[in-house]
């Protein structure tokens, strides 16, 4: 994302124009952008217009409009940013009030006013538009009959193929049964990564599985790639790396992402923070439960007591539609920072960040144990599980 | 149907029903206190008046019945249940109208009177089914009138039903009857006796240990009772008759799996106890030598009867299930070979869902039994699964204890170390039995040991010996229709075919089934059992079935075949009670996991902690807990990605138990308590 233009007020309104340059930007837009905030971009819209005769003719023009948003849909897939709302600065074309839906486009510049730009929407700025962080990698975690081709960009887990075949077990005398099914799942994952990995761009390419799925399946893919004199897999055979996982499932990157070999090729990939932080927050509520808490109950009385050293709180809760529920969010994040604490901001779409969405989207490691706060679970705890589910 | 369920679940169940209650380890069920244990235990010696009371009316019933059939030619008839036409010398012919007439006399006076009276008054009679229908309903009129005594006891409920019913038919059916209006209630007194002297008798015969707490539905019956029950089943409940007229005669089928750490030598014991049985052709074996030989692993040689792809044997180890079969003295046994790398522990759950018993193999060799069994080792995390798949018996084979040169002392130990953890695990010492031997050498295998060494201190039994003693579970046929899939592949002909093990109910060839989760309806086409074809299976096969009526697209691996009119329930969210195991992070809310039920692997989320539960006495400690830490009992909520069968554990126990796994360990094993509908 290139940061064009950025005008903000003392009492924090403004605003700030943003070129979005890789399908990644779309994300952050996705997280900037709130209800109620004015965007104004490039677009094209068809236009009706009456002659003085009567007769109507309707063309497709590009202009430039603004809307105040209402919705906004987000396809993680493609990722295509669509927000809708009413227009805001009449033009020739579009009258004051007529919805329209703004499609952003990558490499075209689109302006965005807020009432109130929050710490964490600035740092989602600066964020977005740091250039050192981007390191994609591709991530096919696999079993015998399922796999699933992953790309991991810095902020986002894109799953961007699942395969699932039935592979018939083996059975006395019907060996080759089970061969032949294999095989036709190797090719599937193959072509998998051939159509979905763009070897340009991404740095390596980890296979991951348990036992001896990810060899043979390299082996096969190696071969493959001779016989058909494939000069894309030949070339950058060097940058695929193996390593053990324990299933095909989605949530297994979580393991692949610990292991040492993957971190020192993905070092600067938020992914592989984000599922050590979450780790620890694991290990610790094992450990000494009265220093890790979740819950959004927990965690303000932790912080009312100045307890949190790192708060993990996804960024699920600052897209939430209820201005005020964001605004108790950005407080809290604040005040932690203020206290000297440490905020991590998960993405959603990573696997890390799914599992704290499932954990009630806010966690917390603490400086000092609590206990207390354990204490008070009875009460406390209703209310985590009526809010979140 | 009280009555049913008295004799359907004799024996078996009923310890699984007790011992099933997670968190009970045997310990802590021996230590209740007196008030307790007079509230569920039963105690032989206390009620001993009432079942005395019992057996002495018992004993009435069964003279008058002795008098009324006694006849010297064929003596041993009356105390007989089943036909037992064989001993009866008749020509085939003669058979054949015998039992005709038998089948209309069935239909007429249902199951009022013993077959060996019918068979008695059909011979009498030579064949004539008016005339011998007359003389036992006359004899019967009589009797009743004998014994106005029995009045007062009452028949249940139920049994006014069925009286009922064969008023009906009786009737309509048989104009012949000369009273039909003391009939049915005179039937109604015998049959409403018969079940509360059964219920007595097997219940007295039962330990006050191995009682369910929930029922004392009847478990092992008395010899003298056996002959009722029987007849029960054959002439009341059609899959079970079915059931007994296709299996009577032949052995039990009974399913092992082979369990234990990797290179503890279990593809190796089993291929050499084929080997030693005659099931592998002299030639194969040898060519197998020379193969292994060639490629330096000579001692994998019995290891690759049941290792039969390329890569187990180039790798040396076993990746998938394999299975072969033989027999012994008493029981058909289908052994299923599972994977001990920690790697395959999915395959491994496929084989032990499938398995009755269990055969856990540990390296006796010094170091190998320890990394084995120490933590991070397959022996403790496959003990807990087979215990957590509902397998309750359990036999240790020794193995390798050549390489120690029969040591006692090593012998000893493991089997010390391993008692303590089984208990723990759950597995009641009695069901567990220990047998040292040697794969390679096939020492102690099929014949008792040989060796000096071993002899000095040892006079059990030998493995197949061990084997053999395992008694086979109930099997139950009367049930609605459950199979889970665990292999779908392409047979010969057309449509294809699915693997798998029929949990409950019987399984004909033409019948319609429903494939769920996607409920869609095929046909039976072909079923085959251990590759023979086959029309009939049941509850406790292992069948593969070719269906017509869907796409074999359609069909993937962990589905179930279910009754189209009593379906498997499908669902995305139920409720469960967990064991947790040993875990390295505690379980939280949202913890995303791998859930194994029969061969489905599903990612899942725990959606809810609901309650945390007392271990051994299952009291609610906590609501709502923050997280689950090590051994803890809980009540959670699970959800699962996509839609699968389940079943609650009371319904049926195959499909109501899940496995919890995460990055390739297990976290948790659990009981589908309830299911909601989405």
């Amino acid at each position: 994302m290139k940061l064009v233009h950025k005008n903000i007020e003392k009492d924090g309104c403004g605003s700030i124009s943003l070129i979005p340059e890789e399908s990644e930007d779309m994300w952050h837009a996705y997280n900037l952008i709130a209800e109620g905030d004015a965007v104004t971009a490039s677009t094209v819209r068809k236009v009706q217009t009456e002659s003085s005769t009567g007769s109507s003719t309707s063309n497709r023009v590009r202009t430039t409009l603004t809307i105040r948003v209402e919705t906004i849909d987000f396809d993680t897939q493609a990722c295509v940013l669509r927000l809708k709302g009413r227009n805001i600065v009449e033009n020739q074309y579009v009258k004051m009030g007529a919805y329209h839906t703004l499609d952003l486009e990558l490499n075209r510049k689109f302006i965005l006013q807020k009432i109130l730009w929050d710490s964490v929407a600035l740092e989602r700025v600066d964020m977005a538009c740091d250039p050192a962080q981007n390191a994609d990698v591709a991530a096919v975690v696999m079993q015998e009959g399922l796999a699933h081709i992953c790309l991991i960009t810095p902020s986002m887990t894109l799953v961007r193929s699942k395969i699932d075949m039935t592979i018939p077990r083996k059975r006395k005398g019907f060996t080759q049964q089970h061969e032949k099914g294999l095989n036709k799942f190797y090719d599937a994952v193959m072509q998998g990564i051939l159509r979905h990995v763009e070897f340009s761009v991404v740095k390596c390419v980890i296979i991951a599985s348990p036992g001896f799925v990810k060899d043979q399946f390299f082996e096969y893919m190696m071969q493959q790639a001779v016989k058909t004199d494939n000069k894309l897999l030949i070339d950058n055979k060097s940058k695929f790396l193996l390593v053990k996982a324990s299933s095909g499932f989605k949530h297994s990157l979580k393991e692949v992402l610990q292991e040492p070999a993957v971190i020192t090729k993905i070092s600067d990939t938020k992914a592989a923070s984000e599922v050590k932080l979450l780790e620890s927050f694991y290990t610790m509520l094992q450990l000494e439960p009265a220093k890790a808490f979740y819950g959004k109950k927990h965690v303000e009385k932790a912080n009312e007591a100045m307890a949190i050293e790192i708060l993990m709180i996804s960024d699920k809760l600052f897209r939430c539609q209820d201005v005020l529920k964001r605004k108790e969010y950005v407080t809290l994040v604040d005040s932690v920072r203020e206290n000297g604490g440490d905020v991590r901001i998960f993405s959603s779409m990573h696997v890390s960040g799914e599992q704290l969405d499932q954990l009630t989207g806010i966690a917390a490691i603490l400086r000092f144990p609590m206990p207390e706060l354990e204490d008070s679970d009875a009460e406390d705890n209703s209310d985590v599980d009526s809010d979140s589910d | 149907m009280a009555r049913h369920r008295n004799v359907r679940n004799r024996s078996y169940s009923d310890d699984y029903d007790y011992d099933d209650l997670y968190g009970h380890s045997v310990e802590d069920e021996s230590c209740l206190s007196p008030s307790d244990t007079e509230q569920w235990m039963y105690d032989r010696s206390r009620n001993q008046q009432a079942i005395s009371a019992f057996l002495d009316s018992q004993n009435d019933i069964q003279e008058e019945a002795e008098d009324e059939v006694y006849d010297a030619s064929h003596p041993g008839l009356e105390r007989r249940d089943s036909v037992g036409l064989r001993s009866l010398n008749l020509s085939e012919d003669e058979e054949a109208r015998l039992m005709s007439c038998l089948d209309e006399l069935r239909n007429v006076l249902g199951d009022s009177v013993p077959d060996n009276v019918l068979i008695q008054s059909v011979i009498n009679h030579k064949f004539d089914f008016n005339k011998a229908l007359d003389e036992i309903l006359n004899n019967k009129q009589s009797k009743d009138c004998d014994r106005p005594k029995e009045e007062p006891v009452k028949p249940l409920p139920t049994v006014h039903i069925e009286a009922a019913k064969d008023l009906v038919s009786t009737t309509s059916k048989a104009p012949i009857v000369i009273s039909t209006n003391l009939e049915p209630k005179a039937k109604g007194v015998v049959k409403g006796f018969k079940v509360s002297s059964s219920d007595g008798s097997s219940s007295s015969s039962q330990t006050p240990r191995d009682q369910s707490p929930i029922a004392e539905r009847g478990s092992t019956p008395k010899p003298d009772d056996d002959t009722r029950i029987v007849k029960v089943k054959e002439s009341k409940v059609d899959p079970k008759k079915q059931y007994t007229d296709e299996r009577g005669s032949e052995k039990d089928h009974l399913y092992i799996v082979v369990i234990g750490h990797v290179d503890a030598g279990k593809s190796t014991l089993m291929g050499r106890i084929l080997c030693d049985l005659g099931e592998v052709s002299q030639r194969t074996l040898h060519k197998y030598e020379q193969e292994s030989k060639k490629i330096g692993k000579q001692s994998f040689m019995y290891a690759w009867v049941l290792d039969e792809t390329g890569e187990e044997r180039v790798r040396g180890i076993t990746m998938d299930v394999g299975r072969a079969q033989f027999e012994t003295k008493t029981k058909k046994v289908i052994i299923l070979d599972a994977p001990g790398h920690a790697d395959f522990i999915p395959n491994m759950i496929t084989g032990a869902g499938q398995a009755d018993v269990a055969l856990l193999v540990v390296d006796a060799t010094t170091g190998e039994f320890e990394s084995g069994f120490e933590l991070g080792g397959q022996t403790r995390e496959h003990a807990l699964l087979v215990r957590s798949l509902g397998v309750n018996q359990l036999a240790v084979a020794v193995n390798k204890l050549d390489t120690t040169n029969w040591s006692q002392e090593r012998f000893n130990e493991i089997t010390k170390k391993l008692k303590a953890f089984l208990k723990q695990a759950g597995f009641k010492d009695s069901d567990v039995t220990f047998v040292p031997c040697s794969g390679l050498t096939g020492e102690n295998l099929i014949k008792p040991p040989s060796e000096s060494e071993l002899l000095k201190w040892y006079n059990g039994p030998c493995l197949l010996d061990v084997i053999d003693n395992f008694n086979v579970p109930e099997r139950p046929v009367s049930k609605p229709l459950r199979m889970s899939i665990n292999d779908v592949f392409k047979g010969t002909g057309s449509g294809f075919c699915v693997a798998g093990r029929i949990e409950n109910g019987i399984l004909n060839k033409g019948d319609k089934v429903l494939v769920c989760p996607t409920k869609e309806m095929a046909e039976v086409r072909g079923l085959s059992i251990n590759d023979m074809s086959s029309n009939v299976a049941f509850a406790g096969d292992q069948v593969s079935v070719t269906l017509s009526g869907v796409d074999i697209q359609n069909v993937s691996v962990g589905y179930i075949l279910s009754d189209p009119v009593q379906q498997v329930p499908v669902t995305t969210r139920f409720e469960a009670r967990l064991v947790v195991f040993n875990v390295k992070v505690p379980i939280t809310k949202g913890f995303p996991v791998l859930i194994h039920h029969q061969s489905l692997v599903e990612s899942a989320n725990i959606v809810k902690l609901k309650a945390l539960l007392n271990k051994s006495t299952g009291e609610l400690v906590k609501k709502k807990p923050r997280c689950l830490g090590n051994n803890s009992v809980a009540v959670v909520d699970i959800e699962v990605c996509r839609p699968i069968c389940v079943e609650r554990y009371k319904d049926v126990k195959e499909l109501g138990r899940v496995m919890l796994r995460v990055s390739g360990v297990t976290i948790a094993a659990g009981l589908v308590t309830d299911i909601y509908n989405t």
